[in-house]
């Protein structure tokens, strides 16, 4: 499984109170959701993201609230992954559980910068920087996670074992 | 090596005898819960699972308390689709508007959650049950399904931070002002993925209420829990509220940490914590002259009986200042009923407060108490991100409740010292 799109770079401390604000929280349409991800600190975010695009960030990503809203947002806005050097925990339980691919790297999530065209290979964990000829390797998922990432959530896992 | 308080716990909730640091592990579950944000959305996901109802009827508690009473349509179908669920599955611990309290202070209040237990909650200040010397953390929406079906989680064993508490706090020192100091000291990362666990002689000068509200913002530090060892204040506690049977786990004399803090509690000043992080905190002489506009009294966090009494002994015989929304929130409808009885409301309606029923409300930016543009707010919440209370431009100063009742009165950031006589 590969990702391949142009990084939208944030900071240290991304809560999940900016990847999607409460007041949309009552509409937990994934659609819905997505139109208004990242809007309080990038009102332009949701129209400049395509499909395929890859999220870097720093320290502590999904820190705050354990609304599983944020993946979906951030899923259903088209993102293809997330890199960061450190995720929030409920945060990693909840991409993982909803097949929100995640990847930590600090290396990458310091070193790569907006807009650069990212290839990230899931199996291998490698991090390919196509604008500036890098790579970086991910840190790797304990094999149980791989599972449920493979099955594409927890709910396919526990239905299918 | 010995096993930490919180490792004792999942140990036994998982059928052996120990486990270490890092182990991924299976375990049963003696408590689920969500609310009218995040379980509809496990509902959702649970309804794609090949099971045939939930595991145990009397170990799920559905509380509406986020957007409710409900605020507009979108949040009275998300409350209706709880609620079916509830009545599908017979849920014995649904909790619609009139008996519904904040989530995590009616469970404590209901008997619901006890030492030793297992708990998993669609809510991120799940963690608060430390207090009682029980392991619980905040999950998502689909961790919640599989739990609701299955009665099991899996967890990664988390290593632990220990925080050894010495001495007495101060007059104006609340638990509130412990952790926003710890948080402070650490960062909002500081404890990430780890336990926190409390310990030492200062514990006993800590009401439940100070517990509650410290554990409480474990998440705030990023831990995956909080914990208090069982004391006798702890038990009283938990017969009070007929918690049932209750298991207590010591941490072993060879545990081992991460790291060890010391905290001495009789240093600790009455802490504020900054725009835009429970990190960026300021001991209360540092604030300087910040005007407000809005305070609320209320939350998960600082709800309970004692806060609002510090509140009113403030409060009493003054007015707050014009131009200051000042919201009391009782945080579940006990508290609101002996916050009555006690005399409390009438203090704070006489002083010029909003006093309103049980609700997430404004701590999340629902509803109750929305800041504008520009605007600036006290609040004994656990949040101060950007945006968290409404307009991104909009800033949340988080302080106890005595402090946020000096505030109200003054009409600025002030040390409730500044009023005494």
């Amino acid at each position: 499984m590969k990702a391949i799109g142009n990084v939208f770079k944030f900071g240290d401390n991304v809560d999940t109170d900016v990847i999607i604000p409460a007041r949309y929280l009552n509409a937990p349409d994934p659609s819905e959701l997505a139109a208004h991800c990242m809007e309080d600190i990038d009102a332009h975010f949701v129209n400049k993201v395509k499909q395929g695009d890859i999220i870097t960030a720093g320290k502590n990503f999904g820190c705050g609230s354990s609304r599983e809203h944020a993946p979906i947002a951030i899923k259903a806005a088209g993102v293809s992954c997330v890199i960061a050097e450190t995720f929030a925990r409920i945060f990693y339980r909840n991409a993982i559980n909803i097949g929100l691919p995640i990847i930590e790297s600090k290396e990458a999530a310091q070193n790569i910068e907006a807009g650069d065209e990212v290839e990230i290979d899931f199996d291998s964990g490698m991090i390919y920087d196509k604008t500036k000829g890098t790579e970086y390797r991910g840190q790797a998922f304990p094999e149980f996670m791989q599972k449920i990432i493979k099955a594409e959530g927890l709910i396919n896992y526990i239905n299918n074992k | 090596m010995g096993m930490t308080m919180t490792q004792k716990i999942l140990a036994a909730h998982c059928g052996t005898d120990i486990v270490e640091a890092g182990q991924l592990i299976e375990a049963d579950l003696d408590l689920v819960l969500g609310n009218d944000v995040t379980a509809p959305v496990a509902i959702k996901e649970m309804k794609k699972m090949n099971v045939n109802g939930v595991f145990d009827k009397d170990k799920i508690a559905i509380v509406l308390d986020h957007f409710t009473p409900n605020k507009d349509i979108k949040s009275a179908e998300l409350c209706k689709c709880a609620k079916e669920f509830s009545i599908e599955n017979d849920i014995t611990n649904f909790f619609e508007t009139g008996e519904v309290g904040i989530e995590h202070a009616l469970l404590p209040e209901k008997g619901l959650v006890a030492a030793g237990d297992v708990v998993i909650g669609a809510d991120s200040h799940t963690c608060t049950y430390g207090a009682l010397g029980a392991f619980s953390t905040g999950v998502g929406s689909t961790d919640m399904a599989a739990g609701m079906a299955t009665g099991k989680a899996w967890f990664k064993v988390p290593s632990a931070l220990r925080f050894v508490l010495t001495g007495k706090p101060a007059k104006w020192v609340s638990g509130k002002d412990i952790i926003l100091h710890i948080i402070g000291m650490i960062g909002v990362d500081g404890a990430l993925y780890k336990s926190m666990e409390f310990t030492g002689d200062g514990i006993s000068y800590l009401t439940m209420d100070d517990r509650f509200a410290m554990t409480n913002m474990a998440i705030e530090a990023g831990a995956k829990n909080g914990i208090f060892p069982v004391d006798k204040l702890a038990e009283e506690y938990m017969k009070e509220h007929n918690a049932g049977e209750y298991k207590i786990y010591e941490a072993d004399y060879d545990a081992e940490y991460d790291e060890t803090y010391e905290i001495h509690l009789d240093e600790l000043k009455p802490t504020v914590a900054f725009p835009h992080l429970p990190e960026n905190t300021k001991t209360i002489d540092q604030v300087g002259d910040i005007k407000i506009d809005q305070v609320v009294i209320g939350s998960c966090t600082n709800g309970r009986m004692e806060d609002l009494r510090i509140a009113a002994k403030i409060m009493e015989g003054r007015h707050v200042a014009k131009h200051v929304r000042t919201i009391v929130i009782p945080a579940t409808q006990k508290i609101y009923l002996q916050a009555i009885e006690e005399g409390l409301v009438s203090i704070f309606i006489k002083a010029g407060a909003a006093v309103s029923t049980p609700t997430c409300g404004p701590c999340l930016g629902g509803h109750m108490g929305i800041l504008a543009k520009g605007e600036k707010a006290v609040a004994t919440t656990n949040r101060n991100f950007v945006g968290r209370m409404g307009d991104p431009e909009s800033e949340i100063y988080l302080a106890s409740p005595a402090v946020a009742a000096a505030s109200a009165v003054t009409g600025k950031i002030s040390c409730p010292c500044e009023l005494e006589d």
